[in-house]
């Protein structure tokens, strides 16, 4: 790294100097309720000392450029500049790699725009030389800067209130095949899983408007399967209408039609951007309408250790730009996932107050100052087999999406939407009556099953079905992190 | 009795129908999680009714299943032809709405609901939709 430490150099004198001794090093700094303070995994390049690899990530995510400049001192620099506070060794890491502490003052960030917080905390500083690997662990959000974002445009409660489902995890499918299909083919996929039993079904996140499958099209095809399947059942149903388009303008237009003919829902891709989903997540809130998102594309950050972000902080961003459902993780089903770590997520998403706990990877305390929580997602090689499982891991307060677990039942779309409903239900009723639900699960469905022959086909095709992979990445659980104030 | 529809709307609907121990345990999850149990019932199953009628107030203070299955005994003898949902209720800070319902009882034949298309410009359909039995007055209604 460029700078070595010259023993009596004036701070001010132009040229390079180590970052540590520009004040972005503070071992006894101690973080204010009201800082910002993000945890870095860093993995800095052989002869960089991991002191001076945090200061240089707190000063290039902060004020800092390479070299000293005056003009810092037109400024209370102090008060601008990130404080590196803390470095631990990761147990057993090679190449050695360090949890970093870093706090920031929120004045250093635009109210309600995590496109502005980003561009800071994940900005230059990932391509820096002098760091072989970064990753953003978590970051702890205060109560302060919350408080300038709108949150999720209705969040869970008033969610359930809207479609009139209480105590149980919604249920969902992915229409598949997720590309091919024409708008009046898919159409019927939709009303055959929604008058089967499920409450939801989606789009995928890649079809938008294609030439075998308009929106407008589609759109008004899911939405007589809609109405229709509410009328052979008496319950609310949806459908998420995907509105992600190349332009913002493409996106409202898509909405309003949306809205127009009735849907509950609709639906955005991650890969639209933090902005624009912000935007829509205001239309959303004035509209009406739940907002779901699809994390279309954040494997290519989130997944890998030792660099990139965390999904964890993922979802802290999201809920405050403000979605209503976002895809978190299975536990049991084909994507990537360790188990504690996916329920800090949805702890993260939906609880009020979260605990540090080093085994669910949450270096920090976070208190949403009742901001609505946001409903998390499972979607992925699920089946009614595991819903034991599903039920334990990841609570009620979710969505379970079987796509293929539907749609490839051998008796039908609706049959396997019913095996679904049946056994959620019976999962459901049995965890309240006090059963150890999750040891006894397999002997609940079959019991389930006797009374529904859609359920004891799908017991009897998936019943096998595992997805055992090792995960790529576990939390590492380090010391007990100080929490925040 | 014609072919019909069963309502499933409340969580339990896609089980076979609960017997009152059921019920009972149901209730007891909620006692002992602190909840209010509140029955409700109505003759308008539609899924957009948010206001079905309250049989008494909601039980705050409940500290057994039993007084709940006696409330649900009771409006079941006054409203045999009506449906009956419990809902168990959470006050907790953060929470503050429903936290299971289920439907205890429905009529001996549920006629279901009509849908209605009105076709407009640019092959738009308004869609509404009433319960058959919604179509009669009150008291009128789930008569058979």
């Amino acid at each position: 790294m460029a700078g070595t430490s010259e023993p009596g150099r004036p701070r001010w004198l132009a040229g390079v100097m180590p970052y540590k001794e520009m004040g972005y090093w503070k071992p006894d700094y101690v973080p204010e309720d009201s800082d910002i303070i993000a945890a870095f995994r860093i993995t800095p390049q052989d002869g960089v000392e991991p002191e001076e690899a945090a200061a240089a990530v707190a000063g290039e995510s902060s004020t800092a450029t390479w070299t000293v400049v005056w003009t810092d001192r037109l400024t209370a620099h102090d008060n601008y500049q990130a404080k590196a506070y803390k470095v631990i060794p990761v147990p057993n890491s090679s190449p050695p790699s360090y949890i970093a502490y870093i706090a920031y003052k929120h004045d250093l960030f635009e109210e309600g725009s995590i496109a502005n917080l980003t561009s800071s905390i994940i900005g230059n500083v990932f391509g820096f030389k002098a760091l072989k690997a970064l990753r953003l662990e978590d970051m702890h959000i205060p109560r302060e800067y919350i408080k300038t974002y709108d949150g999720p445009p209705h969040g869970i409660i008033t969610e359930r209130e809207m479609v009139n489902k209480y105590g149980r995890p919604l249920l969902g499918a992915t229409t598949k095949p997720k590309l091919g299909l024409s708008p009046r083919n898919y159409g019927r996929v939709v009303y055959e899983a929604l008058r089967g039993g499920l409450d939801f079904v989606k789009d995928d996140e890649n079809i938008n408007s294609q030439n075998f499958n308009r929106w407008r099209d589609r759109y008004l095809y899911c939405m007589e399967a809609v109405h229709r399947a509410e009328e052979v059942t008496g319950e609310v149903k949806g459908h998420y209408l995907n509105v992600t388009a190349a332009t913002m303008e493409d996106m409202y237009e898509r909405a309003e039609f949306a809205k127009e003919l009735g849907s509950v829902i609709i639906m955005i891709d991650l890969t639209i951007g933090f902005t624009a989903m912000t935007s829509m997540s205001k239309w959303a809130r004035k509209n009406g309408l739940i907002l779901h998102l699809h994390r279309a594309g954040y494997a290519t950050y989130a997944r890998q250790k030792n660099h990139g972000v965390n999904f964890r902080v993922l979802s802290k961003w999201c809920r405050l730009l403000g979605v209503d459902h976002i895809h978190s993780g299975t536990v049991v089903g084909k994507l990537e996932g360790d188990p504690n770590a996916i329920q800090g997520y949805y702890n993260t998403l939906r609880e009020d107050k979260v605990a540090v706990n080093p085994v669910q990877g949450i270096y920090f305390e976070q208190d949403w100052a009742h901001m609505p929580g946001v409903m998390p997602v499972a979607s992925g090689g699920i089946h009614a087999g595991q819903m034991h499982q599903l039920l334990h891991y990841l609570g009620e307060d979710c969505v379970l999406q079987f796509g293929g677990g539907t749609i490839g039942h051998p008796m039908g779309v609706a049959a396997g939407a019913t095996a679904n409903r049946v056994a959620v239900e019976a999962m459901i009723q049995a965890r309240n009556e006090g059963r150890d639900y999750f040891k006894e699960g397999p002997d609940i469905l079959k019991k389930a099953a006797k009374t529904c022959s859609p359920l004891a086909s799908a017991l009897e095709v998936w019943g096998d079905i595992t997805f055992d992979f090792e995960s790529t990445d576990v939390p590492d659980v380090l010391e007990l992190p100080t929490p925040v104030s | 009795m014609g072919t019909g529809l069963k309502i499933t709307q409340g969580t339990f609907s896609y089980l076979p129908d609960l017997s009152d121990d059921e019920i009972r345990a149901q209730i007891q999850y909620g006692i002992d999680n602190g909840w209010a149990v509140a029955i409700e019932y109505t003759d308008d199953p539609h899924p957009r009714n948010s206001y079905w009628d309250m049989w008494g107030m909601p039980m705050f203070d409940l500290e057994d299943a039993a007084g709940g299955m006696h409330e649900v005994t009771r409006c079941r003898e006054a409203f045999p032809n009506q449906y009956i949902k419990v809902s168990l209720y959470n006050a907790k800070l953060t929470k503050q709405t429903i936290a299971l319902q289920f439907i205890v009882q429905r009529p001996g034949h549920e006629p279901g609901f009509r849908l209605v298309r009105q076709e407009g410009a640019d092959r738009q359909i308004r869609y509404t939709m009433e319960a058959y039995a919604a179509q009669k007055p009150h008291g009128d209604r789930y008569a058979d």
